[in-house]
Formats: structure tokens, C-alpha cells, sequence
């Protein structure tokens, strides 16, 4: 597996960080620091070895998905984040488009795939279809432009984007690489994951995998921004801690962070020692599709947890009854705790609505929101404390 | 014996105009998502349906009697291509219409798993067209049909499936209609 | 709850007409109209005899926003 290897493969491939290396999207470039794509057989289970999962937020293990689809199939590489905060597939896609190309490519080989898609923010357009034309072996690779919605980068969105062209999340009786683009077998992976099997062809699941810690391998890309100095992506090891992430981007004094983006959870400033991680298991804080956003404390993050949960109000697709008239009254009462409304009744009404959202509707958008606005309770307590009292710690 | 099937013929006629004009009503409550008094909204549903495939029944009553019955000199096309009927082409022409479209109607609805929602709602609406044009039909087609009750009658079931129409159309029709926003689609 | 299938709700259709919702002890009404799924979520189980009447239910929705699932987190 290694025989291909060289010294200089091994420090581009292996070290971190890996992805976000310094030199630039040319294909010229791409190769002189990889070299050319191996064919390389098995790579379904050097992928199952290195342990990699999904980067788009679900952090599914990649070798499940990929065991699940029957050959023919189609894959689509989603790099239309839909999350206005995260900035990691735009960045690679601009910086190392061909590591993309060649994970989507490699995957494609491995199960035998028809059909290739990229789909991508309007912004990436040009410097993926720049790299396509630079190279000679990727012209089955069809390329879409994403609109700009929230819940577009769905799974289910995507596929009804290629599909009908509009990019709305469908109610699936089977999963997707069951039946998806027009009834064939189909994997929606998540850009960064495919970078990931770029590298992986490469040097092997294994020597992939062996930095990070055994529940979350590998590196990861994380979006920051908030109350910080320096906003912007970074790369880091599996196992590192939220505190270590936040730091190069030089936060204010940190009151919580948001882990995951908008469909994340609000931590205190107590968890900044915690690991942030694939899943929740071994105490870790779930990364999602690696978002952090940084609440200094002269923030109100209750404001802020009502802004978000009227943003994504906003931004339902419009096609649920529950979660099109859910989430503006969830948005509603937490915007009145945020204000200040001191009805007593007030965080019990939070906590019966997001439950009355969760889990009814044909994609996650309620769940997610509704899980915002619950860590939120529970992250600003204090607050919302001193809100019912006629205070905000933050309009000192 | 030919003078029975022209009475038979004319029976159908009347009790299908009253299982159409029912079938609609039951129709637009179902849409409204009400229960009717004491008949819960399923209830509701299953007599629109059956009803409705009721009318389908008379309807092949209605035109095997009126094929029948020398008098009406109905030949079978002239039961399915409208405005070609050798005695009262326009007359008979709107049955043909109303006949197709009841046809559609119901096949589409009988086969609405198969087809969809979206072409089952299209076709659907066929019946607020439908309806009128065979009330019309009644009245032109009819041999009494401009006789004082037949005219009652039809005044009566025009006035009730024309007021459920304005229901439909207002603010009230859809329960919750006033407390929720509908998904868009 | 040892129910192998289960009732779906697809709610990209389900319009809250509430008829499932009369055939069905399991499912109540939310504020809004919508079926609301004691447990929560978009899955009722079906207990054995509640069979016919979930079949019915699929078979009477007016907008056929209903299905027979495997019992399975779907997602
Ligand atoms: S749950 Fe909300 S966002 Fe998701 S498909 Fe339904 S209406 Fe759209
Ligand atoms: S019968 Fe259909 S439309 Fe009515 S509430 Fe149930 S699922 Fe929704």
C-alpha cells in the first residue's frame, strides 16, 4: 500500500495541516506535491481503515455509506454549504479544487459510479470549472451551482436540485443511496470528505488516519468567526479541544461558543476544554459541519440565539406545515425572552415549542433549529435568569 | 316497453343530477377538512366517494336506457364525441361533455395512488366544470327538463352547490385556515 | 413498543386535513391542525390493532401524504 510513497508525498499528505497547505490550485502545482492519482483498488476499505466520516455535518462513517451503493450509480461531491457562516468548502474548492476532483473521482472508480456531480456556491464556480479544464480526466464530472439557501445543501436538496432544478429537501421513503438522483443508487458526500479520499487513495487508510485520536481521525476543517480578531478556516486534528480551535483567531473573552453552526449547540465557556469531535460519544461536543462561532462576553447570546432562530425561520423551505409555522412562533418566544418579556411562562413556551418542531418535517431544519434555541436555554440560563429579572448582563 | 326506457332514461337523469349535486357538497366539505355534524371528516370522505361512484352507476343507466329508446335516436358515439347527435346536437352534446369529464374524474380518482396527487388535483377540478354543464344538460337535453319542478329542482341544487362554492372561497372554508400559514408548494 | 411498521407522514404534502387523525388514537392534533405523532417525530408505530386503521388512513388522506414504513429511524 505504501510502495508509492515518497518523502515528499508523506509530508503533504500526512502532516497538518493537509489540506489547507500553502501551495496553489493549479493542477501543475497539485501534482508536483501528490502526484498523479493511483488507481487504486480497494479503496473502499482502505476508506472503512482510515476511519473518515462525514465532513458536511452528519459525521456518518463514509465506508457505511459507500458499502450501501450499488454500482452504476451517481455521486455527487456538495459543496453548496448552505450555512452562511462556514467558509471551509468555498476556501478548498478555490485552494485545492483538484484534491476535491480527485476524491470524487477516485470514489466514483471504487463503486463503479455513471454519473458524477459537483455542485457547488455560485462563488466556486469558476475556479472548479478552471480546474476541470485543466485536466483531462475529468470531463464526466458535471458541474451545478447551488442557490444560496440554508437547507439546499440537504442531501435530499441536492438531489432535487439536479433533478428538478429546484433544490428542495424531499420526504424519502428509502435512503438515497437506495434510490436517489432519477431512482439510481446515489452519494452525496460533502467536498471536504472527498478531499479527504483524495488523500486517502494516496497513502492508505491507515497512514490517513494516524493522526487524531481513535473516535475521530484525520484532520478537519473548522469555519470561525464572532467575537474574534481573525475570522476564518482553520485545519486541525481529530481530538483537539474547543479552546485550541478558537485560539489562533484571537477571541475576545469568550462567554459560549456555537459548535456546528446554526444547527449547532451553544457551549458555555466552561466546555472550552472539551474535545470537539465526529460525535458526541467520548464526551466530545459534535463539530457538525465544523462551524464555531465565538460569543465574547459583552454579547448577549440570547440576541444572538434570537437572531439565528429568526434567520432559520426565514429560511424554512416553506414546504412543512409544522416547520413553516413552528419555527417563526419559536423564533418568536425566544426574540421575547431576548427582549426581555418577563412572563414567567416564557422558557417552558421555548421548550414546548421546540418540541412540538422537532422531528416533523421532511428534513432536519426543524430539529437542528430546535436544538439551537434548547442549548441556548441552557448555555445563557444565567441570562435568561436575568432577563425574567429586568437585566441583561450584556447592556452593561 | 320502449316508452319504459324513456322514462327510465329520464329517472336517471333527475336522481343523477341530485348524486352529483351531493357528490358535491360532500366533495367541497371533504376539502374544507370539517366533520359534518355527527359524521366524522373520514365519513365525510367515504360518502363523497361512494356517492360520487354512485352517480357513475346512473350515469351508465341514464345512457343504456336513452340508447334504448327509439325516440331519442341516440347512437353510441354520440354518447362520448360531443355535438354530432342527429336530434339536439348541442343538447345532446353537453351530456357527451359532462360524460367525459365525470369519466376522467372518476378513473383519475380510482387510480390517484398510481397517477399522483398533482394529476389527480388537476383532473379534479373538472368537476366544478362538469357539474354545471350537466345541469345544463338537463335542462336543454331534457324532455321536461323545462317544466316548472324540473326547473325548481335544478334552481334548488344550483343555489346549494353555487352557495358551497362561495363557502370554498372565503376565509373560513379550511379549518385552521385563520391560525396557520399554509406551506407554500 | 415491538410495532415492526410503522405510519409515515411525509410533510411535504400533509396539509393538516385531519383525517388520519380521527382513524388513528396515536395521532392528536397540533395547534395548527397537523398530526402530531404521540411519541413526536414523523413516524407513528403501528400496534396490531391499529393496522386497518392505518391502512385506511393511507388509502383516505387526500393528499396520499401517508405511507407504510418499516419501524426504523428512517434517517
Ligand atoms: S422541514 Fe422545513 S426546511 Fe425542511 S423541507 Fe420541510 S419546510 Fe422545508
Ligand atoms: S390525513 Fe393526510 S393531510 Fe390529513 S392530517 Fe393526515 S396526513 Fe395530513
Amino acid at each position: 500500500m505504501s510502495s508509492t510513497s515518497t518523502p515528499d508525498l508523506a509530508r503533504a499528505t500526512l502532516g497538518v495541516p493537509r489540506l489547507l497547505t500553502g501551495h496553489g490550485p493549479g493542477y501543475g502545482e497539485h501534482l508536483r506535491a501528490l502526484g498523479p492519482l493511483p488507481q487504486r483498488a480497494g479503496l473502499v476499505d482502505e476508506i472503512a481503515r482510515s476511519g473518515l466520516t462525514g465532513r458536511g455535518g452528519a459525521a456518518f462513517p463514509t465506508s457505511t455509506k459507500l458499502a450501501a451503493m450499488a454500482p452504476r450509480g451517481v455521486v455527487i461531491g456538495n459543496g453548496s454549504e448552505g450555512e452562511p457562516l462556514s467558509a471551509k468548502d468555498e476556501l478548498l474548492l478555490h485552494n485545492r479544487p483538484h484534491l476535491v476532483i480527485d476524491g470524487l473521482l477516485a470514489t466514483a472508480h471504487a463503486l463503479a459510479a455513471r454519473r458524477l456531480h459537483l455542485v457547488v456556491g455560485a462563488a466556486s464556480e469558476e475556479p472548479v470549472r478552471r480546474a476541470l479544464r485543466e485536466r483531462g480526466d475529468a470531463d464526466a464530472i458535471e458541474v451545478t451551482v447551488a442557490p444560496d439557501r440554508f437547507v439546499g445543501g440537504e442531501a435530499s436538496a441536492v438531489v432535487d436540485l439536479l433533478a428538478t432544478g429546484r433544490g428542495l429537501p424531499k420526504d424519502h421513503a428509502v435512503r438515497l443511496t437506495t434510490r436517489g438522483l432519477r431512482g439510481r443508487s446515489t452519494l452525496v458526500q460533502n467536498v471536504e470528505t472527498l478531499a479527504h479520499i483524495g488523500l486517502i487513495a494516496r497513502v492508505g487508510g491507515e497512514r490517513w488516519g494516524a493522526v487524531g485520536v481513535p473516535e475521530d481521525r484525520g484532520t478537519r476543517l473548522f469555519s470561525i468567526s464572532g467575537d474574534v480578531a481573525h475570522p476564518g478556516v482553520i485545519e486541525a486534528p481529530g481530538g483537539s479541544s474547543l479552546r485550541s480551535l478558537i485560539a489562533p483567531s484571537s477571541p475576545q473573552p469568550v462567554s459560549a461558543v456555537l459548535v456546528g453552526g446554526y444547527h449547532g449547540a451553544w457551549v458555555g465557556r466552561d466546555a472550552l476544554e472539551r474535545t470537539v469531535g465526529a460525535s458526541s460519544k467520548h464526551g466530545a461536543i459534535p463539530a457538525g459541519a465544523g462551524i464555531l462561532v465565538v460569543l465574547g462576553d459583552r454579547s448577549c447570546g440570547l440576541r444572538t440565539a434570537a437572531e439565528i432562530a429568526a434567520y432559520l425561520a426565514a429560511e424554512s423551505a416553506g414546504q412543512c406545515g409544522p416547520c413553516v409555522n413552528g419555527l417563526p412562533a419559536l423564533a418568536d418566544l425566544v426574540s421575547r425572552v431576548a427582549d426581555g418579556d418577563r412572563d414567567p411562562r416564557l422558557p417552558a413556551q421555548v421548550e414546548r415549542m421546540a418540541g412540538l418542531v422537532e422531528g416533523r418535517g421532511a428534513c432536519h431544519h426543524p430539529d437542528g433549529t430546535a436544538k439551537m434555541v434548547r442549548s441556548a436555554l441552557v448555555a445563557f440560563a444565567d441570562d435568561v435568569a436575568a432577563h425574567q429579572h429586568g437585566f441583561c448582563r450584556a447592556a452593561r | 316497453m320502449t316508452e319504459a326506457f324513456w322514462a327510465l332514461g329520464r329517472a336517471s337523469g333527475v336522481v343523477l343530477l341530485l348524486l352529483m349535486t351531493v357528490s358535491m357538497l360532500l366533495g367541497l366539505l371533504t376539502r374544507s377538512g370539517r366533520p359534518l355534524v355527527r359524521l366524522p371528516r373520514f365519513g365525510v370522505l367515504l360518502a363523497h366517494r361512494n356517492i360520487a361512484l354512485l352517480s357513475v352507476v346512473f350515469l351508465g343507466v341514464h345512457v343504456v336506457s336513452l340508447l334504448l329508446d327509439p325516440y331519442a335516436q341516440l347512437k353510441l358515439i354520440d354518447v362520448v364525441v360531443p355535438f354530432g347527435a342527429a336530434r339536439a346536437p348541442i343538447a345532446v352534446g353537453l351530456g357527451a361533455v359532462a360524460l367525459d369529464l365525470m369519466l376522467a374524474v372518476a378513473i383519475t380518482a380510482l387510480l390517484r395512488r398510481r397517477l399522483g396527487h398533482r394529476v389527480f388535483r388537476v383532473v379534479h377540478w373538472a368537476a366544478y366544470v362538469l357539474w354545471p354543464i350537466a345541469l345544463l344538460h338537463g335542462v336543454t337535453a331534457g324532455s321536461d327538463g323545462r317544466s316548472l319542478p324540473f326547473l325548481a329542482l335544478s334552481a334548488f341544487t344550483a343555489t346549494a352547490v353555487g352557495a358551497a362554492v362561495v363557502w370554498r372561497m372565503t376565509d373560513h372554508f379550511v379549518e385552521y385556515r385563520r391560525i396557520r400559514t399554509e406551506p407554500a408548494r | 413498543m415491538s410495532a415492526s411498521t410503522a405510519l409515515h407522514i411525509d410533510w411535504t404534502r400533509c396539509r393538516g386535513r385531519g383525517m388520519c387523525t380521527e382513524l388513528l388514537t396515536g395521532l392528536g392534533r397540533d395547534e395548527w391542525g397537523y398530526p402530531l405523532v404521540a411519541g413526536g417525530g414523523s413516524d407513528l408505530p403501528i400496534r396490531t390493532h391499529d393496522v386497518e386503521a392505518a391502512d385506511d388512513a393511507v388509502a383516505l388522506c387526500p393528499v396520499l401524504a401517508l405511507s407504510i414504513r418499516p419501524a426504523r429511524p428512517t434517517r
